[in-house]
């Protein structure tokens, strides 16, 4: 599965893309792949805040619950609202089904993701066993 | 010195086990047993279950525990233990039935299979077999017959849907339109003579369990020829997954959910599946109290209104926010395209239309008490 390398990743599964100054999130391949039929998004609101590390919303599947994880921190500048109705397009391509747009808090905080390559041979590694 | 014992292994797995693996499943532990949850490469729990609903689907349930009572007592001994009339089974027929604590909760639920004259075969829960053996063992020893458990002797597959009985007729001789819903027959099965066929399912569905001999090379035949002779009906493996959904539209209940051993028979609503015209089994009279005592709470069925999916025990509560009750499954539901719940609730909260809400993270979201079951199969035209 090609991670893209502009985007940079988090151990739990999701990705940032960033242009400096703002960043948009989703969830990894690997995520929707090892979550299954993905039937319900739970997405902040535009203008909350999300912070680093801390969880933002929740993503489901027919069988479980997952939260979802901030890369980074900021202010929530734009919802995709398709996914309210059509949440089986982060199935489809996990890489362009976007969740959330947001306004970098601290740009700064990307440096400590992984890249793709890492990120690559991290799931590697988690699905090896 | 000390002696060698034998371990039972943590986590059990079914003759088809390797067979699951090599076909990609995705696997979990399911009540100590190592069981396939889907399978991602025929399309996943949402595309198994409706395969089920529109189609054929197999399913490996040899999880399932199996006992056999046998004996000049056997009726006697099945009606002792079980809140469902077995007087009125004719031989090759099943019913749905319960065991029963005697405090009126539950044991587990069971199928009892009349074989013969004297001879009845309960299946049971996976996750109680031990407990259900053990206990039906304990409860009967005052009849003439024995009890035996049969649950390692067969690997059971499910094959449900409606174009489960075309697929079936291809690999027996027996003739199946003959069997009617919960009866069973016997016939050569994929050239294995003498095979139980029971049109029974846990699916809301048509369908038929099989019951072949448990060693892993007839298993994986009988899986394989299945899977090849139901190519033409579009057949796909299912897994737990899809199991649990399927039942759960069907509003059928699992055990540890909406039936334990802290949950009556009254309050589960298994109300028709209980004789109390039979003069005596276990639990009788408990129930017969707790019915004049009233009902203080009872399985509803909820749709979501407002988005969110309810989980398995997850608060329910009033409109003032006061907790009422709980949720004791809950998922989407595939075929239907709804969020669906199955709650414990006081009577008051659980009439048709009442609007309650499920607290999902922290928020009350709103949801509604509707007809149960949520999905009714077609009747064949």
């Amino acid at each position: 599965m090609p991670y893209p390398s502009d985007f940079k990743y988090t151990k739990e599964h999701e990705w940032i893309k960033s242009d400096g100054r703002t960043a948009t999130i989703g969830i990894t391949s690997y995520a929707q792949d090892s979550l299954g039929d993905i039937v319900f998004v739970d997405l902040p609101k535009p203008g909350s805040e999300i912070a680093a590390g801390k969880t933002f919303g929740s993503v489901e599947s027919v069988k479980a619950v997952s939260d979802l994880y901030a890369p980074a921190s900021g202010a929530v500048a734009e919802v995709n609202g398709e996914l309210a109705t059509a949440p089986e397009k982060i199935n489809k391509d996990a890489h362009s089904a976007w969740m959330v747009k947001i306004t970098l808090k601290d740009p700064g905080e990307l440096n400590s993701l992984m890249s793709a390559a890492d990120y690559e041979k991290f799931v590697a590694e988690e699905g090896g066993h | 010195m000390s002696a060698v014992e034998a371990t039972t292994p943590l986590i059990r797995k079914t003759a088809l086990n390797a067979v699951h693996r090599k076909m990609g499943a995705r696997m979990v532990e399911f009540n100590g047993w190592d069981m396939p949850v889907e399978y991602p490469s025929a399309g996943g729990i949402i595309a198994e279950h409706n395969a089920v609903r529109s189609g054929v689907g197999i399913f490996d349930v040899s999880h399932m525990g199996d006992i056999r009572l046998q004996g000049p007592e056997a009726l006697a001994a099945v009606q002792h233990i079980s809140m469902n009339d077995a007087s009125r089974l004719a031989i090759g027929q099943a019913q749905y039935s319960a065991m029963l604590y005697p405090q009126g909760t539950f044991v587990d639920d069971v199928i009892v299979h009349r074989l013969g004259e004297d001879e009845y075969l309960l299946v049971i829960n996976a996750g109680t077999r031990e407990k259900d053996f053990h206990w039906v063992r304990d409860n009967t020893r005052q009849f003439d017959g024995k009890a035996e458990n049969l649950s390692d002797d067969f690997t059971q597959i499910a094959i449900q849907g409606p174009k489960g009985v075309e697929l079936l007729q291809k690999l027996t001789d027996a003739d199946l339109s003959a069997v009617k819903f919960y009866w069973v027959t016997r016939g050569t099965v994929c050239g294995l003579k003498n095979i139980l066929i029971a049109r029974t399912g846990y699916t809301a569905e048509d369908g038929f369990e099989i019951y072949v001999p448990s060693d892993e090379a007839t298993s994986t035949m009988v899986w394989n020829r299945l899977l090849e002779a139901g190519s033409a009906f579009g057949v796909l493996p299912c897994g737990l997954g899809a199991r649990n959904t399927l039942r759960l539209e069907g509003k059928l209940p699992l055990y540890g959910h909406e039936i334990s051993d802290t949950i009556n028979v009254w309050e589960a609503g298994l109300d028709r599946f209980c004789k109390m015209e039979k003069p005596e089994f276990v639990g009788r009279a408990a129930l017969e109290k707790a019915k004049a005592a009233g009902l203080k709470r009872t399985l509803a069925g909820l749709e979501m209104v407002e988005r969110g999916i309810a989980r398995d025990g997850y608060k329910v509560l009033d409109e003032g926010g006061r907790k009422i009750g709980y949720v004791t499954s809950g998922s989407f539901a595939p075929f239907l395209k709804k969020n669906i719940a199955l709650a414990y609730l006081p009577p008051e909260f659980a009439g048709l239309g009442s609007t309650i809400r499920v607290e999902i993270r922290g928020q009350g979201v709103k949801a509604q008490v509707v007809p149960t079951p949520f999905y009714k199969r077609p009747k064949k035209t």
